[in-house]
């Protein structure tokens, strides 16, 4: 049976550059992309076919916000084969002031970055509990390890997925489902690219993707990419706030 | 704003970059009306001002990246603007096609390919990029699309290659790729120790050598002294091949020292190591073509071995009847200002035309000099080096230069005149400005 990766959010950077590394093999492989936009789904494919060519990439439309049609959406992805892989990583990198002065923006914010992975987590869980197999990779971020002034709506939202994910991992332990949570530290993607005018350096998205697809054939259950984020996140978890709440960051 | 700089690194300048990341055309004409006048931005390999808008917008490409189609059965590509020569390469290569005129680097966009009508080794057989193009989907910053290749719009073709991205922003192309038997070359390698020879030796290897390229002692020697170096794909079992020379970590310059690494102390014995090295090598070697095309790639960052001045790159194309004479009294005028090049590079193109207008390949000799940027000195070499190029009825390659006199560029192409008719009023660079403008 050739393998199945399913992937929510399939037009972020993150996600293609992962897909593409998925493909490269040449194998036979299924693909399917979730994303709210068929054009740019569309193109996704085609490049995804491009470099496969014994690749069977499908595209379909789906809502990030509606619980219903979630559910719907996941059932109908699973009701052929079951999921080997899936990879969920919709989100919006907000706009932190903005979130603080438009309470419907931030309402968004949250919903797009927190409520709406976990609600695709759990609708996979749901099959691959009945399977008793599969592999659920979600993007965190670094973001969510402690909340900061520059952007603690993203952040919550992200360590609400972070907390999610260790609770399925907890229900899943023991099993053959595995849950991964994948913490990137900023990455140059087109989201981010207004961060460069600020001098910050940014990992390259595809050494980022590559982190995420070693991690994920390792089996990691929280892989930070590039690594070396494990080390600062550490740092900064652990400052305590006297010294934390002078940081401008 | 963010300071960009060129691949010469001869100096930084405040640009607005807009990236482009949605790649539907209604989505592109939007934005680039947002941002004029502005300039699209590939990988940054341009040596000179060809890819720089000071206190401009810049375009930038990159993650324009996505593959449209690419049928293996006829080796027909069709890419979006942002994608590399390396990712084409890397996904090609393994079903037996690859790009049939590639450069000295593949961390170039393919629409910088296109801009800068690229050549390779092998100008000979298989001309320059633009050769190999079927079609190119323009968009004018007035919302125009154009979408032109040899056969359609050929006036917008020959303008757009080669065009330095000045007639439009490339939205898609469509490459023909050629077949390759496997990824290896045979290469032969032979020392000259001077310029008829080196001639001699290329005249003789054009028939039956797909590629030709030689490294230059530009110091040593009598009129020059080299290393000619010809090669043609190889047909090779999957596991005969000596794997040492695949998956080499790429190296980075982790920072960019205080002066040139490249001086005039270390160019001389850098120089004689390397043609004493070289002489020693086996004549006849197999190579992967990544060493053999794109020696340089491996080491990040080279640019910055030239220090916080950067560097210039010359380099220029003669007519075949002066060619040794000029390249001859070049290499004299280089000697002589104790100045030098380490990666220089000396090769012949053969007969076929450019169909750019402002393409720079012609029949002839292109002699390629990188120097350390000190100035007023290598500014004034240039000036006696120009005269050479001038008197011989040659021309300067835009995609390195940074300072070439307009009435240097207005006498090396003379086809200027019929292109400005298709300048996009929405473009403008430096080099525009420096040049055209």
């Amino acid at each position: 049976m050739q393998k199945k990766i399913v992937i929510v959010g399939a037009t972020s950077a993150i996600a293609t550059y992962c897909a593409r590394i998925w493909v490269a093999t040449g194998q036979p492989i299924s693909i399917v992309l979730l994303g709210r936009d068929l054009e740019r789904l569309g193109r996704v494919a085609a490049d995804l076919s491009a470099r496969n060519q014994h690749a069977v990439v499908t595209i379909k439309r789906a809502d990030f916000l509606n619980p219903a049609s979630i559910q719907t959406v996941i059932d109908q992805v699973e009701s052929d084969e079951p999921t080997h892989l899936a990879l969920i990583a919709q989100g919006s990198l907000g706009d932190q002031e903005k979130s603080q002065n438009d309470l419907g923006f931030n309402y968004t914010e949250l919903h797009t970055n927190a409520v709406s992975p976990v609600l695709y987590a759990e609708a996979f869980a749901q099959h691959m509990a009945k399977t008793g197999k599969g592999t659920l990779v979600v993007i965190g971020s670094v973001a969510g390890d402690r909340g900061r002034r520059s952007n603690y709506v993203y952040g919550a939202a992200k360590g609400l997925v972070a907390r999610y994910v260790q609770g399925l991992q907890h229900r899943f332990a023991g099993t053959e489902v595995k849950v991964i949570l994948i913490k990137p530290g900023p990455t140059d993607t087109p989201m981010t690219s207004h961060l460069k005018d600020h001098g910050m350096r940014l990992a390259s998205v595809e050494d980022v993707a590559k982190g995420i697809v070693e991690a994920v054939q390792v089996g990691k259950s929280v892989a930070y990419v590039p690594g070396k984020w494990a080390l600062i996140m550490m740092i900064i978890r652990h400052l305590p706030n006297f010294i934390f709440n002078k940081l401008r960051i | 704003m963010r300071s960009v700089r060129s691949w010469g690194r001869l100096g930084e300048a405040k640009h607005r970059v807009v990236a482009l990341s949605n790649a539907k055309e209604n989505a592109l004409r939007h934005v680039l009306a947002e941002s004029l006048p502005g300039l699209a931005y590939g990988n940054g390999r341009s040596y000179g001002d060809a890819c720089l808008n000071p206190n401009g917008n810049l375009w930038q490409s990159r993650d324009l990246d996505h593959f449209v189609a690419f049928d293996p059965e006829n080796g027909c590509l069709v890419c979006e603007p942002g994608v590399l020569l390396k990712d084409i390469m890397e996904l090609t290569v393994p079903l037996g096609w690859m790009l049939p005129v590639t450069p000295g680097t593949q961390m170039i966009t393919v629409a910088g390919a296109v801009a800068n009508d690229v050549h390779g080794k092998n100008h000979h057989v298989y001309g320059s990029f633009g050769d190999h193009v079927e079609r190119i989907r323009l968009l004018r910053t007035d919302g125009e699309i154009i979408e032109c290749g040899p056969t359609v719009r050929s006036d917008w073709f020959a303008a757009t290659l080669g065009g330095v991205g000045l007639t439009g922003f490339i939205v898609q192309v469509t490459l023909r790729l050629r077949r390759v038997p496997s990824a290896w070359l045979e290469v032969e390698s032979k020392p000259y120790f001077d310029l008829s020879e080196f001639f001699a030796l290329s005249d003789k290897a054009e028939p039956d050598w797909e590629n030709t390229v030689s490294w230059i002692d530009c110091l040593g020697g009598g009129s020059g002294r080299g290393i000619f170096m010809q090669a043609n794909f190889a047909t090779v079992e999957g596991d005969t091949v000596p794997s040492t020379q695949l998956a080499r970590k790429p190296k980075k310059i982790p920072f960019v020292p205080p002066v040139s690494f490249i001086n005039r102390w270390s160019l001389k014995p850098f120089n004689n190591i390397y043609f004493w090295l070289n002489r020693q090598k086996k004549e006849r070697i197999l190579s992967h073509y990544q060493p053999f095309f794109y020696p340089l790639d491996n080491l990040h960052d080279w640019n910055k071995l030239y220090g916080p001045s950067g560097f210039y790159q010359y380099q220029s194309v003669i007519p075949r009847e002066v060619g040794q004479e000029a390249t001859s009294e070049m290499l004299r005028e280089i000697r002589q200002s104790d100045q030098g090049s380490f990666l220089s590079v000396l090769k012949t193109f053969g007969d076929r035309r450019s169909v750019g207008m402002l393409s720079f390949p012609e029949p002839g000799v292109t002699l390629a000099l990188d120097f350390p940027n000190r100035g007023k000195v290598t500014l004034d070499l240039f000036e006696r080096l120009d005269s050479i190029v001038r008197q011989a009825r040659g021309r300067l390659y835009l995609a390195k230069d940074a300072r070439m006199p307009r009435d240097l560029f207005q006498a090396g192409y003379p086809r200027l005149v019929e292109f400005i008719k298709y300048r996009d009023p929405g473009i403008s660079s430096a080099m525009s400005r420096r040049l055209i403008d």
